[in-house]
């Protein structure tokens, strides 16, 4: 391996990395778990290539955009700030999104034009908030089910959620996800502060855990239905394309879907 | 009819089923593939594997597939076919009343065939309402609020044009209206499958039955917070209950929301035929049981009391079907499939 091919794979965990970071705001998940990304490239000139599809034709604009300015700002903070392109392909304004991006319209802009008159500040708002909802369920959950009372969960501060043990999967994987919501809500939250408040900042008593756990059910009911037809129309539109295309793509390799001896013998986006 | 595993007959009203033809040869457009497909990947989606359909079928499928999905490899007893016109889609519509009547003609017992409206044409949504009255004596209606017309891009149930056509329905005994309000398919900001116009119209037009189709998923808690509140709104499970398939324990926390919110006597079954198949649907449901946490957290139980009026009693109830009357007269006509 050379330097430069080192580099070049350095640099291309790294890109993958930080898209990880971005969600899917209407499901609170992430993008690169979604199979959203088709094509994340870090190309032989150091610039970037992004591909990014969603399970259907139909999906939200909003939706679609909220997911490319978090890509964008996601490339924007790479270590090596490379020129970068993102495509969206396959969707009904995908070609009003494409020109808008290369025209340097600010999403802000190609947003206005599409949607009228909704406030993109009140849909960040609205998703920021369902999403501290729905880690911070299964956080409460995942202590109930470690057998913590009510009173104690409830009573919990941040130092301590810092260093309490989370076992079960959901509640590891949603642990740093709640901390970075309640974070980006309540920025000086101090160690000693109550770590489980409502969006509002109220404290939840003990006696009224069960019903505001009902709420938090309803807002997880409506993420998942989203989430588990999302995930669903995604598969079978890729099935379609795989048979469309013939040569696998990222998601391919991410899904599992080519079998490891080819994976050993090319490299995984050629 | 359903035969559960005990032996005991099970009435089964599908509350909602289409007769569609999405054949790439009636697509206007775009907008007309990309809808078939969507629907065809919901399929494949939910429906059990061995269940799949080529797509070239669930593109346009026989009037035979359909006798025999529904009624004899199927359970259902009656079904509800629902209109869903979509022209700015598809050249001779997706499924209009004209088309479903026909399909109709040959087991008349067995099917209510409903119309469909848009507010939006004015005088002659009016004129359409008396002429689907006149024509099929229709019972009810689906809307679908979403659907594009010329340059709006859908529309709400307390539109003043709308009011006009429900007053109509209600003057003509139109009492069963439909309404799709689930997963936003048809996009833009306006979110025309939001369930709060039902408030408003579910209010004023007390003598109408709102059934609100796929209970309004993804946005179940507006849904049942309306539902609570007025008396005369009904669920229809299409969409809800073949998540009963692959992912039951969701299943479980839906119907029980459902079931806590709405009670017993306000969900029907639906299959959604063509997407999904009824004699499946049907099976898995009468087999499941709501995970004990989840029933005790909103302590309802879904027995096969509750089971039978999801089935059928509760749409027989809507659409006036004397379920003994019905079932003496059924089994007296049997089902034929035209011989090859």
């Amino acid at each position: 391996m050379s330097v430069q091919a080192d580099l070049r794979g350095n640099r291309q965990g790294e890109l993958w990395r930080s898209l990880e970071g971005v969600n899917d705001p209407e499901l609170d998940e992430p993008v690169t778990e979604m199979g959203f990304v088709e094509r994340a490239e870090v190309l032989a000139d150091g610039s970037v290539a992004v591909d990014f599809r969603l399970p259907t034709y139909w999906c939200s604009p909003n939706f679609a955009f909220l997911m490319l300015d978090g890509m964008r700002q996601a490339l924007e903070a790479l270590s090596w700030s490379p020129a970068y392109r993102i495509r969206l392909h396959d969707h009904m304004f995908a070609e009003e999104v494409n020109r808008g991006v290369e025209a340097g319209k600010t999403f802000g802009e190609i947003f206005c034009e599409l949607a009228g008159d909704e406030d993109i500040a009140d849909l960040r708002e609205t998703f920021a908030r369902k999403a501290y909802l729905r880690r911070q369920e299964a956080m409460l959950l995942g202590l109930r089910k470690q057998g913590l009372t009510d009173r104690e969960i409830l009573g919990m501060d941040l130092l301590a959620y810092d260093t309490a043990r989370f076992e079960g999967e959901e509640a590891v994987k949603q642990k740093p996800r709640y901390r970075e919501a309640l974070l980006l809500r309540w920025s000086g939250r101090r160690p000693t502060e109550p770590v489980f408040v409502t969006w509002e900042g109220s404290p939840i008593a003990p006696r009224a855990l069960g019903a505001y756990l009902a709420e938090l059910r309803s807002v997880r009911i409506n993420m998942e239905f989203n989430g588990a037809l999302c995930r669903g129309l995604k598969t079978t539109r890729y099935k379609e394309l795989e048979v469309v295309d013939g040569e696998p793509t990222l998601v391919d390799f991410i899904l599992d879907r080519v079998p490891p001896r080819d994976c050993a013998s090319r490299p995984a986006h050629s | 009819m359903f035969i559960t595993p005990e032996g005991k007959e099970i009435f089964v009203v599908d509350g909602h089923t289409h007769f569609w033809d999405g054949s790439p040869e009636n697509q206007r457009n775009i907008h007309g593939k990309q809808f078939i497909d969507c629907f065809y990947g919901y399929h494949t989606f939910l429906s059990p594997k061995e269940e799949y359909w080529p797509k070239e079928k669930f593109e346009k499928y026989s009037a035979d597939d359909l006798y025999n999905d529904l009624f004899i490899n199927g359970p259902d007893d009656v079904a509800i076919i629902q209109s869903t016109y979509l022209k700015d889609f598809y050249k001779n519509g997706f499924n209009t009343i004209e088309r479903n009547a026909e399909v109709a003609k040959r087991y008349p017992e067995r099917f209510i065939v409903n119309g469909s409206f848009d507010p939006r044409d004015g005088e002659k949504a009016i004129e359409y309402i008396h002429y689907m009255k006149e024509t099929y004596d229709i019972q009810g209606v689906k809307m679908y609020t979403a659907e594009w017309n010329g340059a709006s891009k859908g529309w709400r149930l307390n539109d003043p044009d709308a009011y006009r056509c429900f007053e109509l329905c209600e003057k003509l005994g139109i009492r069963n209206i439909h309404v799709h309000k689930g997963p936003t398919i048809i996009p833009l900001a306006k979110d025309s499958f939001d369930v709060h116009d039902v408030d408003h119209a579910a209010t004023d037009f007390q003598g109408l039955n709102w059934i609100i189709e796929h209970c309004g998923l993804p946005r179940l808690d507006d849904f049942c917070w309306v539902a609570v509140q007025e008396t005369n709104v009904y669920g229809g499970l299409a969409v809800a209950l073949p998540f009963i398939n692959n992912r039951p324990r969701y299943f479980g926390e839906v119907i029980a929301e459902l079931l806590y919110w709405l009670g017993p006597d306000k969900l029907l079954f639906g299959s959604d035929y063509g997407i999904w198949t009824p004699r499946w649907l049907v099976e898995k449901l009468w087999a499941y049981q709501i995970p004990d946490d989840i029933a005790a957290e909103r302590g309802v139980q879904l027995t096969d009391e509750i089971k039978e009026k999801i089935l059928g009693l509760n749409a027989a109830r809507l659409y006036n079907i004397d379920v003994a009357a019905k079932k003496a007269a059924l089994a007296k006509s049997p089902l034929r499939i035209a011989a090859e």
